[in-house]
């Protein structure tokens, strides 16, 4: 069976594709080397439309009204443009309520578009632009450690990584947040309260990386403006000890935090790049691999979940699982020197 | 080619669910087509794999592995037609429930008519409804265009007008569709059903043809104001749905090409089944069907030919219990909880499972979590069709199931449920049946597998069931009664084949099995106490014949609606004494 494999990896080189929610224009060169907060890429988009009905406000047919239309698709127009005009003793005529652009005109009717929206599109991590994707975005490279998480609230941002842990199931509380934090980004443990989400915005920080957070927090952290990173789930879950042994010792050093949600289909997930000088470029992570005795694998789910272990034995087969199912399960040597047997299902190989 | 050309070919059938992927063989044993064995490994539609196609031939693997016959050749090519040497299959047929919820508008001329239609048929596949237009809309025609870009839909079902009825307000609300479809990239507009006022399919072509991802013109879900017809239109929205997980998901199109086309969404084939098992066996009553799954909980009931079909994505045990408390209250969840379990952990488990889909409950506490989530998305699920039942379909009291002359369930949670009485009992939890009826689970997750094969071969499904393909897990003879807890509401006999009895007197509130092993038939007299309705009628006495099951004769008296102790321990010693009556 082929297992899915979360990257937490001291050294690799990390590929990624960034790009535009709409088609755009690519800012970026090729070879450019750039920093996270770079805009790489930008667009602009109406927030809304207007449609002005020509043959109905003059009373006419759509042809008659096609005739009177004084503007054509990809036109721009200030406010109070002339859109149509239907002459005679008394002149008649349509303006545009807003300054916007003429997505069609046809049909006795005029559609613009107005309410102009720009986006930029930022590049989230340091690195070479590799690949320019036309109206769309550029494909970035860097080399670096790379820790993944399984939650993200939407925001990115970089600084410098202070640790406040100083065990893998510390809990971060808002009393541990003072001024001297302010610009960094936090390596906290578990969070229980919205009071340490708000305090970190009061200071304000670059970003939050945490063990794992209540649910109930939610609706709080998606309205946070930095970025939050929760790396084995909800509920109290310990930090992973690979992810806690890489980021406690990068303690002070620059960090990338990409909080981007896990989206099951693409496969972007929230993660920690920490760029790194290397002499020759490192290997890219594999995603997936057939499970092995002897992986070190990171359990999902309870019995202990977030918890690292090691496959001792892949038995053949369903196997009887505590809770009464039988599924393809592994017996996984737990950090703790436990036994326990696992549904495959449940496992991700750390790699 | 006609079925007595191909009645003789062995078939491959392969259900992609959102979770797991199943690769089944029929093939014809003495005559008849049975059921020989079926394979399964993780779905691999989401990253990192990002191709169902990889867990495909990893179930056709395990397949090949109970069946030690060849399928798949050494470059990991589907062998087909069947070799002389064993190896191969001679079709293949599919279903697919993977993929993220299918965002759809829906479009109607009145809200309580032609809308209705269009929200029925979105349900009957994996549709999230975004955003509904309707005559009595509000907002100006380009906030109705603005609303459609801003949803972004998958999909866009138009109904409105009779046939030969109103075109002018459908044509208006057409317009916007077509400029919002114009608006959006090439590579994301939306498919487009339309199912309304024939009179306007010309127009409609004109309006949507060049903007949509892909246009159907299907028969008027209304073509009377009296009259719903949503079968023609269902059919054309499930190849639309194939069509769009195609676009969606790398693999699909290897599938629609070895399955030659026969490949529909899950719920679809499910309900297809069901209609024609309704029919086929003439059910006076009604038939359910339920399917718990990753990506849904889908509903089919089949009342005198007729079918209702529910696909609920919102009640599905995946990705969307992440979501699931908007829908219904945690205590609702909790008070199915054989454990002491807090509702906090409970909540946690709702993000957590939401973060992995396909994970298995590996404890006993998140087993107990899973039942108990399992049995409210159930309850929200047959709850909501029943709402769509036929109005012909009558009811004792409002708030109670209509009479059912079967039951069969399948779905991950309940196929591989841990006994088979932990399916029972929370198929009678959550659906909460009344009358007397046969309850078969499908741990093959074999319904839908046959509702697309018998597009192959119309034979296959009536032999494969008949063939005993289904557990059978007995007969339940659910009680509705006034009655205070304790009361005798029934005094039963069962009178085996061999002149042997065993006796029941039946106390309101609980739950007795008399034995009757699968495949043995016996009689059962039915003696309810004052006004007591057992299936007969209230009050009424009889004797009826009952097959038997894996459980036997099960008398569930517990009470309709199902009304739990509000006193959590006193709940939860009752729930762990139902559950040692089914056998734990």
């Amino acid at each position: 069976m082929l297992a899915p494999v979360l990257h937490i990896l001291p050294l690799a080189t990390i590929v990624r594709e960034r790009t535009l929610p709409v088609a755009g224009k690519v800012l970026a060169r090729l070879d450019q080397r750039v920093n996270p907060t770079d805009v790489v890429a930008e667009a602009n988009y109406a927030r809304e439309h207007v449609l002005l009905d020509v043959a109905r406000t003059f009373g006419i047919s759509a042809n008659a009204a096609d005739k009177l239309i004084k503007v054509n698709e990809g036109d721009r127009l200030p406010e109070g443009g002339l859109v149509a005009e239907l002459g005679g003793m008394i002149s008649r005529s349509i303006k545009a309520p807003r300054q916007g652009r003429v997505m069609v005109a046809g049909g006795g009717q005029v559609l613009m578009e107005v309410g102009d929206a720009r986006v930029e599109l930022r590049a989230g991590m340091p690195g070479v632009v590799t690949q320019l994707l036309p109206e769309r975005g550029v494909v970035i490279r860097t080399a670096g450690s790379l820790i993944q998480g399984t939650w993200g609230n939407g925001r990115i941002d970089n600084g410098l990584m202070v640790n406040l842990l100083d065990k893998p199931d510390a809990v971060l509380s808002a009393e541990r947040l003072d001024v001297s934090l302010r610009g960094s980004v936090i390596l906290g443990g578990h969070v229980r309260d919205t009071e340490t989400l708000r305090a970190a915005a009061e200071m304000p920080v670059r970003g939050l990386i945490v063990s794992s957070m209540l649910s109930s927090l939610l609706p709080t952290a998606v309205q946070m403006r930095y970025p939050i990173l929760v790396l084995d789930g909800f509920g109290a879950i310990p930090m992973n000890t690979a992810a806690y042994t890489l980021l406690t010792s990068n303690n002070k050093r620059e960090v990338t935090v990409n909080a981007e949600p896990f989206d099951r289909y693409n496969g972007n997930r929230p993660e920690v790049i920490i760029p790194l000088p290397v002499s020759s470029e490192p290997d890219e992570p594999t995603p997936y691999i057939p499970f092995a005795v002897g992986q070190r694998v990171r359990m999902r789910r309870a019995p202990h979940p977030g918890m690292l272990g090691t496959i001792a034995n892949l038995p053949a087969g369903m196997s009887l699982l505590p809770s009464g199912l039988r599924a393809p399960a592994g017996e996984i040597k737990l950090e703790n020197d436990t036994t326990v047997l696992v549904p495959l299902v449940n496992l991700e190989v750390v790699g | 080619m006609p079925t007595s050309l191909v009645q003789n070919e062995s078939i491959l059938a392969i259900e992609v669910g959102a979770a797991v992927t199943r690769a089944v063989l029929f093939d014809v044993v003495e005559g008849q087509y049975r059921f020989v064995a079926v394979g399964q490994a993780p779905t691999t539609a989401e990253a990192p794999f990002k191709d169902v196609g990889i867990g495909v031939r990893e179930a056709i693997d395990s397949l090949q592995g109970v069946t030690g016959s060849r399928l798949l050749s050494p470059d990991r090519n589907l062998i087909t037609p069947a070799q002389s040497d064993g190896s191969g299959v001679d079709a293949v047929v599919a279903t697919i429930s993977a993929g993220p919820a299918v965002k759809t508008v829906i479009v109607g001329l009145l809200s309580d008519v032609s809308l209705q239609s269009a929200r029925r048929l979105a349900e009957s596949t994996y549709s999230r409804v975004v955003d509904s237009i309707d005559i009595t809309d509000q907002r100006k025609p380009e906030q109705q265009l603005d609303g459609i870009v801003r949803s972004r839909p998958d999909m866009v079902i138009l109904t409105g007008g009779t046939d030969g009825g109103a075109s002018r307000s459908i044509l208006k609300m057409l317009e916007s569709v077509g400029l919002a479809c114009y608006l959006m990239p090439m590579e994301k507009r939306p498919m487009v059903l339309y199912a309304g006022n024939q009179k306007l399919a010309n127009d409609v072509q004109e309006l949507l043809g060049g903007h949509s991802g892909k246009l159907e013109i299907s028969y008027n879900v209304r073509p009377s104001l009296e009259t719903e017809d949503l079968g023609p239109a269902s059919r054309e929205l499930a190849g639309l749905v194939t069509k769009l997980r195609q676009r969606q998901i790398k693999g699909v199109d290897e599938l629609y090409m070895w399955t030659a086309g026969n490949i529909l969404p899950t719920a679809y084939a499910q309900g297809r089944m069901i209609r024609f098992l309704s029919r086929l066996y003439e059910s006076s009553r009604g038939l359910l069907s339920v399917n718990v799954g990753a990506s849904a909980t889908s509903v089919a009931a089949g009342f005198a030919g007729e079918l209702t079909l529910g696909t609920y994505p919102q009640f599905g045990l995946g990705e969307s219990l992440g979501g699931l408390l908007q829908y219904t209250e945690l205590e609702e969840i909790t008070r199915w909880l054989p454990l002491d379990i807090s509702p906090n952990i409970v909540r946690e488990y709702l993000s957590q499972k939401s973060l992995y889909p396909g994970a298995l409950p590996a404890t006993r506490d998140e087993q107990a979590i899973s039942q108990a989530l399992a049995r409210q998305a159930l309850y929200l699920a047959v709850r909501a069709l029943q709402k769509d039942f036929p109005a012909s379909v009558r009811s004792a009291k409002p708030d109670l199931m209509p009479p059912l002359d079967l039951i069969l369930a399948g779905g991950g949670v309940i196929s591989d449920g841990a006994s088979l009485g932990q399916s029972l009992l929370l198929l009678l939890d959550a659906i909460q049946p009344v009358g007397i009826m046969p309850i078969l689970i499908d741990q093959n997750n074999l319904l839908p597998l046959l509702g697309v094969a018998g597009e192959r071969n119309n034979y296959l499904p009536v032999q494969v069931i008949d063939s005993g393909a289904f557990i059978g897990v007995g007969t339940v003879i659910s009680i509705v009664a006034s009655a205070n807890y304790g009361d005798q509401v029934l005094r039963a006999k069962l009178v085996y084949s061999d002149g042997t009895e065993a006796r029941a007197d039946v106390k309101f509130g609980g739950l007795e099995i008399l034995p009757l092993p699968n495949g043995q038939t016996a009689r059962l007299s039915l003696q309810p106490t004052s006004r007591a309705d057992a299936g007969l009628g209230p009050g009424r006495s009889g004797t009826i014949p009952v097959t038997g099951g894996a459980l036997g004769v099960v008398i569930d008296a517990r009470g309709r609606p199902l009304s739990l102790p509000s006193d959590p321990v006193r709940r939860r010693e009752l729930l762990k004494k139902w559950y040692y009556t089914v056998g734990g």
